[in-house]
């Protein structure tokens, strides 16, 4: 064992425990600072979509992977932050200090009817319900671009005009949102959400509102992930419904099963693995030379690729990366003991 | 007088696609959100079996059925006799990231221009007059002929054979019919395969009227919401809510908007979980947490 014992509660919940920590912390911050300034504009692009994605999936390993609700319509939600600050901005021309707390209040209405649904559905029927509302969402966004001509999505100016600019945005957002989620998960509302996963009655009996529990949990994460559709509008500075088709939602579901359920380190890990995912595809084709003949059809091997990682993660390593990391760290701390004493 | 046919066949369709969900849902407590791509699967079958024998359209038609069924029992077998046991989420999470990755090989086998396999067969699509003025295509009306054929065999299938009252008794309590000496396994592929079958043979026949391409997954999906209306554990369920939906489908495109025709099965759906969440004719039940 590691030698480090906790004497205090404000040692146990604090969120670096250790000086390890904090080093090892500081010196990933200074990775952060630097990694612009040395990677190329595809490296650039990619490390802005990671911060982009891991806030989408933090929102949703609260909602999934702490509170247990299932939800299939994480797309939807990131297209009703989107189309509100494109709508928002082709109407009214407001800028991001509008757009943003207007998406995260579409955001938290959205999650409370997102999360109605829960009060009295569980399991599969939730999954279904927020499916339906995903449809719904994408319908009305679409509606709104044939109604009024934008029949191929709605173009918005980003107020960040460089990709390093960027950078330090998205590093700012996502390290918000992780330090909220954080938070949260160590207040009274987070061990809330992981009462009523374990057992929804044992968390009544304790004292927790369940409907207060599960509507909480909603609105948190529709919030942060409508604010992660608004982001994901002004990065791409274009707004359209195709954009956000189920396979979106796949994506998401993805990121927090190969990163682990129940893990934020897991959310994160996760998001770095599906952006990745396609540009490891897209070489490993390269190296067997079958690129150029499949050139028409990457879009295809994509998917079977993902398909077939989603499938091996759940068979075989149902906790994800961040299962597989816990595995191999304990194989080193015990060695060369293969498993916990059983007493102390 | 039109658009009763036009609903008749709709929910023909509907009906043949649901009934897949019923029998994985009523048997393992499993939803499979691969059964569109499984279907497009069984129409493609067909295309394969089509050049396969030419001009003897009827020995394609059931070589492809028994591919179908082949495929639903080996995805039993491959994946998901794994997932029984583990949450709902890993379960239905298995059967998306399943449909995923047939939807890329079926890309990267076949292609992605349209496919027309009646042609292939060598039949072609003739409209024939029915009562009333309307017409209705050749292929819509063998559509709704499967359909009654395969309930009417479901209903005496799950009623009479030995094979289905396993089926049922599976699906009721799988510890105590266990315990009688019932295989869960082989009563679980068997509704793979049953459920991959008359799926397969919806996609064949849509892939006949209408061509073979990506929207067939789609439409699929559409299905489900009849099946959630009609309740998901009940067969005559699903034969209603397939006429409900189809029903409300076809007047509001007649009558409000085309565009609407993505969106009402899943408002529908949404309406039914608001009021009575288990569906018209389903069983109320406790659900499972993730």
């Amino acid at each position: 064992m590691s030698g480090y014992f906790r004497t205090s509660y404000s040692d146990d919940v604090a969120l670096l425990q250790t000086r390890m920590q904090k080093v090892w912390l500081a010196l990933f911050l200074l990775a952060l600072c630097v990694y612009p300034f040395l990677a190329g504009p595809l490296w650039l692009d990619l490390g802005n979509q990671v911060f982009l994605g891991s806030i989408g999936a933090v929102a949703l390993m609260l909602l999934t992977g702490y509170a247990g609700q299932i939800s299939l319509g994480h797309a939807g939600l990131l297209a009703a932050g989107a189309f509100t600050t494109g709508i928002l901005f082709k109407e009214f021309g407001a800028t991001p200090w509008v757009t943003l707390p207007a998406s995260a209040a579409v955001g938290a209405l959205l999650g409370l009817i997102f999360g109605l649904p829960s009060l009295r559905l569980r399991g599969l029927y939730l999954a279904v319900s927020t499916l339906a509302l995903h449809f719904i969402v994408t319908f009305l966004g679409g509606e709104y671009e044939a109604k009024r001509g934008f029949s191929t999505g709605i173009v918005i100016d980003s107020p960040i005009g460089s990709a390093l600019g960027w950078y330090f945005a998205l590093v700012a957002a996502a390290a918000a949102a992780l330090l909220v989620a954080l938070n949260l998960l160590r207040s009274r509302t987070g061990r809330a959400w992981r009462a009523i996963h374990g057992r929804e009655t044992v968390a009544a009996a304790l004292g927790i509102s369940v409907q207060r529990a599960k509507l909480s949990a909603f609105v948190v994460s529709s919030t942060l992930t409508a604010l992660a559709g608004c982001l994901f509008a002004y990065y791409r500075g274009f707004v359209s419904a195709e954009a956000f088709s189920l396979y979106l939602t796949i994506q998401y579901v993805a990121m927090i099963i190969i990163g682990g359920m129940g893990s934020i380190l897991g959310a994160v890990l996760g998001t770095v693995f599906v952006v990745l995912f396609p540009y490891a595809i897209d070489g490993g084709m390269r190296l067997l030379g079958v690129a150029d003949r499949l050139s028409s059809v990457v879009f295809a091997v994509n998917y079977a690729a993902f398909g077939l990682v989603m499938i091996v993660f759940l068979v075989f390593e149902p906790q994800g990366l961040v299962g597989l990391w816990r595995r191999i760290r304990n194989w080193f701390l015990l060695w060369p003991f293969k498993q916990r004493p059983l007493a102390k | 007088m039109q658009l009763a046919v036009n609903i008749a066949v709709l929910a023909a369709i509907y009906a043949l696609i649901c009934c897949g969900y019923v029998l994985i849902y009523r048997v393992s407590r499993v939803l499979s959100l691969a059964h569109g791509e499984l279907m497009m699967l069984g129409a493609y079958g067909l295309y394969a079996t089509a050049s396969l024998f030419e001009g003897h359209p009827l020995l394609a038609l059931a070589a492809a059925a028994a591919l179908a069924v082949m495929v639903g029992v080996a995805v039993y077998l491959a994946l998901m006799w794994r997932m029984t046991g583990e949450s709902v989420l890993a379960a239905v999470l298995a059967t998306i990231a399943l449909g995923i990755l047939l939807r890329g090989a079926m890309i990267l086998v076949f292609g992605t221009q349209t496919r027309y396999p009646l042609r292939d067969l060598g039949w072609s699509n003739a409209s024939l007059p029915v009562f009333g003025g309307a017409r209705i295509s050749a292929v819509g009306l063998a559509l709704v002929m499967t359909t009654a054929i395969v309930y009417a065999g479901l209903f005496a299938f799950l009623r009479w054979t030995r094979w289905g009252i396993r089926m049922r008794a599976a699906g009721q309590h799988p510890l105590l019919a266990a315990q009688r000496g019932i295989g869960l396994h082989g009563v679980y592929a068997l509704a793979w395969g049953l459920a991959t079958l008359t799926g397969g043979i919806a996609g064949m026949l849509i892939a006949c009227d209408a061509g073979l391409e990506g929207t067939l997954v789609i439409i699929g999906l559409k299905a489900f919401p009849a099946a959630l209306v009609g309740g998901l554990d009940s067969l005559l369920g699903a034969l209603v809510g397939s006429v409900v939906v189809a029903a409300a489908e076809v007047l509001l495109i007649h009558h409000v908007d085309s565009l609407l025709s993505d969106v009402v099965p899943f408002a529908m759906l949404l309406a039914m979980l608001a009021v009575r969440p288990w569906g018209l004719f389903g069983s109320r039940e406790e659900l499972d947490r993730v």
